[in-house]
């Protein structure tokens, strides 16, 4: 079977992430550059399928600017993944979910998949909606926010918890998923991992090369203004002498934040 | 053929399986009515359309769609999609305004791809101008606010759960089937399935005034009492961080944080959370925040108004009384 994880680069959370105000565009340069943590756990489930079935094939697909991108990639390729895939293109600037998933979409389809799997949300301001665009667009069964994967050669079903009900799904493939972090953790890239990415295949493409042209009348979601919020304080603090419950209770009576009881 | 109003906003609002409204469908509403006209859509088994039609009028849709299927115990989300779909086909609206839950989110995204609208999502609230609908984020745990709009077409919304305290008016039950031709787009299939939202005296952790959250301090589920101790005495809801939640103490569902829900209370306590920055991301733009962890270095209290260094098992037990002693 073969598996496309969607792998997405994005400002290490660790650290302090801005964006640029005239723009509303994320300043690349401001954070270290990180594989979002939720899609290194879609890359474990594709390789703990192959662990298991010889006969997988793992191919990583991003979609976003050169510079660091392609390093930090590489991480992903020594954690296992067999090749990687890097669409990046000068008109890919700023683009919107809409746009992304189209490239994602093309770049599927010359790739070919049985399988993609993907993060459920990125976490620099990604909406968990390309998942869900994507098998759209790909006109392939879909099943999103999945907290447990089974995979076999003609299915992927899951455990899906949602806000208000709790549901096991299965997908004919080929299909797209989506998991979340109560997958496991994914592995480390030991050295020997480390050496052979060097090696691994890595290819690159533009918009051209995947037959996609931008018109001007494509309904995009643009950025209108972009503000920042004041940073907060620290205020009052103590240390608990013996009184720091009676001292908070004053607290919230002074704010009102203490409600009488209502029955 | 009924005709559609000004400015229609068709309002995408979640129905359990029987056909029961889910708590997020005054917000929609209220939300939607701020710019424009509500139309709300909702899919169910037969049987409930009448009863339906005539809770959202109450909630202020000015026209109810109602697509009746029996296909919701069996197919995710595809029945939801050809539903908005062809709502939008005879509704024509500016803006299409769902939850940002994980099945509203789900159907607005195919929604989009499939009809080529833009696609905001996460938005904390909507407004207009001369050029249409303004979806309104809140990025990087509150850090930024950034507007968002269409460039032309219809803007399809996900609304942040508990980010808007908008409500509308009740208005004259005015419900019409939606007739929906099915678009054979291939689905998941649900092979089992279970309610989870528990009848709880507590107030959902979306939207709730006060949150009492607990960390990896509490040291186990069942010392999680204390930090249900002090909720109930405030009437908040309960929250967690990512280390309580992985620890096994408390279900996912109460994770605060990036990867989590995000709140923004009037109150966010903090108990035995070292307020790691993801952490942060989900609560720090709550009005109050107060913390209480034996560790003086914790980041926590960078943000918190009143941080009490000290330990959890002894300052919350006192808390809670002298909170009990001044309700009277
Ligand atoms: C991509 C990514 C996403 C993440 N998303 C989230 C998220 O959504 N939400 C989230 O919370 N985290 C998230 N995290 C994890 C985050 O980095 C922290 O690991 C986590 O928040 C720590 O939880 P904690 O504060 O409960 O635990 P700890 O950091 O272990 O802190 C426990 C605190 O309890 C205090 N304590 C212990 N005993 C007592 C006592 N008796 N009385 C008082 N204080 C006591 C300690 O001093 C300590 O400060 C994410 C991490 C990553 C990489
Ligand atoms: N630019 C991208 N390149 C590759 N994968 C992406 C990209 N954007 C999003 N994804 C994938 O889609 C998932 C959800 O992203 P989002 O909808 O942006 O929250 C991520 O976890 C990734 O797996």
């Amino acid at each position: 079977m073969k598996i496309i994880v969607l792998m997405k680069e994005v400002p290490d959370t660790y650290g302090e992430r801005t964006l640029d105000l005239e723009t509303g565009l994320l300043n690349r340069s401001a954070s270290e550059p990180v594989l979002d943590e939720i899609t290194e756990r879609a890359l474990e489930v594709a390789l703990s399928h192959r662990d298991g079935n010889a006969n997988t094939e793992v191919v990583l697909l991003t979609v976003g600017p050169d510079g660091t991108l392609p390093a930090t990639l590489r991480k992903g390729l020594a954690m296992g993944a067999d090749r990687a895939v890097h669409v990046h293109d000068p008109a890919l600037l700023g683009a919107d979910l809409t746009l992304t998933a189209q490239v994602i979409a093309a770049a599927s389809k010359h790739i070919g998949f049985d399988l993609v799997i993907a993060g459920n949300a990125s976490t620099d301001g990604g909406g968990g909606a390309l998942p869900a665009m994507l098998a759209e667009l790909l006109g392939v069964a879909g099943l999103a926010s999945l907290g447990t994967v089974v995979l076999d050669e003609l299915t992927a079903s899951g455990s899906c918890n949602t806000e208000y009900d709790s549901f096991e799904a299965t997908i004919d493939l080929p299909g797209v998923i989506s998991v979340t972090e109560a997958l496991p953790d994914a592995r480390f890239p030991n050295f020997k991992g480390i050496m052979a990415a060097k090696k691994k295949p890595f290819e690159t493409l533009d918009l051209a090369q995947l037959g996609i042209t931008l018109g001007e009348e494509t309904a995009r979601s643009i950025v209108i203004a972009a503000a920042q919020r004041p940073a907060r304080n620290a205020g009052i603090r103590i240390e608990d002498a013996g009184d720091a419950g009676d001292q908070i209770a004053e607290f919230l009576a002074q704010n009102q934040l203490i409600k009488g009881r209502s029955a | 053929m009924t005709g559609y109003p000004a400015n229609p906003i068709l309002v995408l609002v979640d129905v359990s399986l029987s056909g029961e409204l889910r708590s997020g469908a005054a917000e929609l509403i209220g939300a939607a009515t701020s710019v424009g006209t509500a139309v709300a859509l909702a899919l169910a088994p037969s049987g409930n359309s009448e009863r339906l039609g005539t809770e959202l009028a109450a909630l202020g849709a000015s026209q109810v769609l109602i697509a009746e299927t029996e296909e919701l115990s069996s197919s995710v989300v595809v029945p939801t999609v050809d539903a908005l779909s062809a709502a939008a086909a005879i509704v024509k609206p500016e803006a299409v305004l769902a939850s940002n839950s994980i099945r509203g989110r789900d159907a607005t995204a195919r929604f989009a791809a499939r009809s080529g609208s833009a696609l905001a999502v996460d938005a904390v609230g909507i407004t207009r101008d001369e050029e249409g609908v303004i979806a309104h984020h809140s990025v990087y745990g509150g850090a930024y606010l950034v507007d968002s709009a269409a460039s032309t077409g219809p803007l399809v919304i996900t609304l942040r759960q508990g980010s808007s305290d908008l409500r509308a008016e009740a208005l004259q039950p005015n419900i019409q089937l939606l007739q929906v031709d099915p678009s054979g787009t291939p689905d998941a299939t649900i092979t089992s399935y279970r309610e989870t939202v528990a009848a709880s005296s507590r107030p959902e952790l979306r939207g709730a005034d006060i949150v009492v959250s607990g960390g990896r301090g509490l040291g186990s589920g069942e010392n999680f009492t204390l930090v249900e101790g002090l909720a109930d005495a405030l009437g908040g809801a309960i929250g967690a961080s990512r280390a309580a939640v992985d620890a096994g103490y408390v279900p996912p569902a109460m994770q605060v944080g990036q990867t989590g829900v995000t709140v923004a209370p009037q109150l966010y306590i903090a108990l035995g959370i070292s307020g790691a920055i993801q952490h942060r991301a989900g609560m720090q733009t709550s009005k109050t925040i107060i913390a209480i962890n034996k560790d003086p270095d914790a980041p926590i209290f960078e943000i918190a108004d009143f941080g009490v260094v000290g330990d959890i098992f002894t300052v919350v037990p006192q808390l809670v009384a002298a909170i009990e002693s001044r309700r009277g």
